[in-house]
């Protein structure tokens, strides 16, 4: 790392990583995980969104029965569900200063995005499997 | 005891947002807005599964005008999103962090995400 760059380094960067939590690095390495995994996943995505444009139910379940295509699509649920609940999760955090508001906020986003998660394979699988 | 007259930092409202912060709450609003789009996403996938009528249903919302629109707005979003991202993670290794390549930088991703957003609805035509 250059001298420069010295400049906007913490000595609480050398206590291992860790903040006082102990758990703020999984919360930043997953969103960047989850954003990474995002930028092929999503550029397929909407390049399969192009290529199925107006396309009939059997044409597009016939392509979502495609392993790759469901494979693909049921990662890509799961990181975006992830990266939007960790996303939403910070701003609930820095805006809501009402603790049992911000609580029940966070409570029903974990839910939200889980459950729509949820909803969202098992669509895939039931459309990929024929209905 | 009188309070120590300190300088107040500058309140929101007067205070003209360069650059930088506009791209940073930019960041923030249309992450939220993709966040509220994924339920729409459930809502295709739900409705797809439920049979052929629904899919039609979905699919003719999506061609009317307003369902071109929102998807027009959406594509933007998320190339602003993911360009604005990738950025992030330059900063995150302390990279383009002084005031020069942060503002330089700023309009390499405005471009990216125009860029993105005029190809894909190109190649869509």
């Amino acid at each position: 790392m250059s001298k420069d760059n010295d400049l906007y380094v913490a000595p609480l960067k050398k206590a291992k990583g860790l903040g006082s939590a102990h758990t703020g690095t999984h919360h930043w390495m997953m969103q960047k995980i989850t954003a990474l995994a995002q930028i092929p996943l999503v550029i397929w995505l909407i390049w399969s969104i192009i290529s199925l444009q107006g396309v009939s139910y059997v044409e597009f379940s016939a392509w979502l029965g495609q392993p790759i295509n469901a494979i693909l699509m049921i990662i890509l649920v799961c990181s975006v569900m992830l990266h939007a609940k960790l996303g939403t999760q910070v701003v609930v955090e820095d805006y809501i200063t009402n603790e049992p508001l911000k609580m029940a906020k966070l409570i029903c986003h974990k839910i939200l995005f889980f459950a729509m998660g949820v909803a969202i394979i098992f669509s895939i699988l039931k459309i990929s499997f024929g209905g | 005891m009188q309070p120590v007259q300190r300088p107040l930092s500058p309140h929101l409202q007067i205070y003209k947002l360069p650059l930088t912060a506009l791209m940073s709450i930019t960041h923030r609003i249309t992450g939220v807005s993709l966040a509220i789009g994924t339920l729409l996403i459930a809502a295709f996938f739900i409705a797809s599964a439920s049979g052929e009528a629904h899919y039609n249903f979905v699919m003719s919302l999506a061609t009317s005008a307003i369902g071109q629109i929102i998807l027009f707005l959406w594509s933007a979003a998320l190339y602003f999103h993911m360009c604005n991202g990738i950025r992030h993670m330059f900063f995150d290794t302390g990279k383009l962090l002084d005031k020069k390549k942060a503002m330089r930088s700023n309009y390499y991703v405005i471009a990216g995400a125009i860029i993105l957003t005029a190809v894909t609805w190109i190649l869509a035509r």
